[in-house]
């Protein structure tokens, strides 16, 4: 292969001096500018070198000059956030969640902490404004499973519903009537017409008669005599028109037959203290609070 | 001038070997001796365990149905992260994970500390229709997963395996993997000393609402409430490990 270097006739540019079968190439190299700039870049590296972490040594790596780490840059962010928040904060420390409310600074404070946190760690289940799904109650309505003042919610919140790993937390355990065969197919059939006819749905008033009796033995000493719930307890009013699960009568009977356990992540330990109390105060604000 | 020298290089065979040969060493310097620091840069921590039979076999299902193409599990030490999802994830957390899930793609949010946020009727409800609990969600439905039987007969063979990448398994935790994969979804777990000294933490009973038979959402479900759960954050000193 020759390297004869030599003048294209058309373009004026020198070709690389190579030729293959007639055909050679001409040597059009990157413009100055841009070398010069990837030279640049080349040095600019060394410095870089000697300010921030770089090369791995035996047992360590080379910190830079001013020992810059991902994890120090954020303690220090945490820091000045901490400290920032810091007036409001030490007051949410110190009130009780019932006395947020006198504040009004406080308050807006707190209903802003309250929405944030909410939107990530509750609106999956209780929906975006705590509108509910099914299974997993609604919050803008009064009626409250486990009660809703603010130091009911305030507890609700740190020690979930059903949540083993919480010894403390809300507990209650409605037996499956149905598939552990403590009542017969018609007596859950009667007390399911005794209970649609609270609304005024029965379609069988003579099986709602026979239910009461069921009602009575089995579900009253929970749900109350007169059907309308046991705060203490965690037992829903029945009487109202509002179901967590549905209130045809198909989910009615499903919930005799089988029971609900629905779960809440206990959050004590999971969010701090103030940051419950901001949620608190954030949930009892969405309608339902009392 | 350099540019008029250039040529040098590229037309002489010993320069341009000497020049591959620089570039492949400087490469390789960079890509292999953090492995040899490995023993240093992973945090001391309590509590990161082996995963459980079943919490593997649903990690195992994560990765079949690619969660990883939408979900991160990396919290990155940024204050908008830590805000949202808690603590930054430490490199002691993925150091038993073959292949590791960290990822950079967040279409949907980070699972790092997904373990125990939420119920695991949530999560079925979720997994069968998304858009049931979470309008605005644009993740697909995977509701086929409550109805397949969990299919991981070769428990053992994926314990022994990791065991020879170096994932601490003990002989009694490869005897009983079988077992364990039953035992963990069943309620009998949450009394079974031996279980929980194998797995402590570990997440146990029902997972997918139907008692009578082991799913592949029984599995995925164990799996995703143990991420993140397994340090304990209240005993761990951030200033030991800067970097």
């Amino acid at each position: 292969m020759s390297t004869k270097v030599e003048k294209d006739q058309v373009s004026g540019t020198d070709t690389t001096g190579h030729e293959w079968d007639g055909i050679k190439e001409l040597n059009t190299p990157l413009p100055s500018w841009w070398v010069y700039v990837f030279w640049i870049t080349v040095i600019w590296s060394v410095g870089y070198w000697v300010v921030y972490p770089s090369w791995p040594t035996a047992n360590d790596y080379l910190k830079g000059m001013f020992a810059t780490t991902n994890r120090t840059q954020l303690h220090e962010t945490m820091a000045n956030v901490a400290a920032e928040r810091a007036p409001y904060m030490e007051r949410l420390a110190a009130l009780d969640v019932s006395e947020i409310t006198n504040d009004s600074e406080l308050l807006n404070f707190s209903m802003a902490g309250g929405k944030a946190v909410f939107a990530d760690n509750c609106a999956p289940c209780h929906g975006t404004g705590g509108s509910g799904n099914p299974g997993f109650p609604s919050l803008q309505d009064d009626a409250w499973l486990w009660g809703g003042t603010l130091e009911a919610i305030n507890e609700t919140l740190h020690v979930g519903v059903r949540w083993d790993a919480n010894e403390d937390t809300r507990f209650n355990d409605m037996p499956a009537f149905g598939r552990d065969e403590l009542l017969e197919r018609d007596q859950i059939e009667d007390v399911v017409q005794y209970v649609l006819a609270f609304t005024d749905r029965a379609t069988d008033t003579a099986a709602a008669d026979r239910g009461a009796v069921v009602f009575e033995e089995n579900c009253a000493s929970c749900h109350g005599e007169d059907a309308k719930g046991i705060q203490d307890l965690g037992a829903p009013n029945l009487t109202d028109a509002i179901w967590l699960y549905g209130g045809s009568k198909e989910t009615i009977t499903e919930t005799v037959m089988n029971s609900r356990r629905g779960v809440m992540p206990a959050w004590g330990g999971r969010l701090d203290e103030e940051t419950i109390k901001m949620l608190t105060v954030y949930v009892h604000s969405l309608g339902g609070g009392q | 001038m350099l540019l008029k020298k250039h040529h040098i290089v590229e037309k002489n065979v010993f320069f341009l070997i000497l020049g591959i040969f620089m570039t492949i060493i400087i490469g390789g310097i960079v890509e292999i001796v953090p492995l040899f620091t490995m023993e240093q840069t992973i945090e001391k921590v309590e509590g990161v365990r082996p995963y459980s039979p079943l919490e593997q076999a649903g990690r195992n299902i994560y990765i079949r149905e690619g969660c990883y193409n939408c979900h991160s599990q990396q919290i990155r030490p940024f204050r908008d992260e830590v805000e949202r999802y808690g603590h930054y994830s430490l490199a002691a957390e993925s150091m038993y994970d073959h292949p590791f899930q960290w990822g950079s793609k967040r279409t949907g949010p980070d699972l790092a500390r997904v373990g125990g946020k939420y119920s695991n009727a949530w999560h079925v409800a979720h997994m069968i229709d998304p858009r049931a609990v979470v309008p605005e969600s644009i993740m697909p439905g995977y509701p086929f997963l409550a109805e397949r039987k969990l299919n991981f007969d070769d428990a053992q063979a994926h314990l022994e395996t990791l065991k020879l990448v170096g994932v601490p398994y003990t002989d009694e935790m490869i005897e009983a993997a079988k077992a364990d994969l039953y035992l963990q979804a069943s309620e009998d777990a949450a009394y079974d000393d031996d279980f929980l000294a194998r797995y402590p933490n570990a997440a146990t009973g029902d997972f997918d609402g139907n008692p009578a038979e082991l799913t592949e959402m029984d599995a995925l479900v164990a799996y995703l409430q143990v991420l993140g759960r397994m340090v304990d954050f209240t005993t761990y000193n951030p200033q030991m490990n800067l970097r």
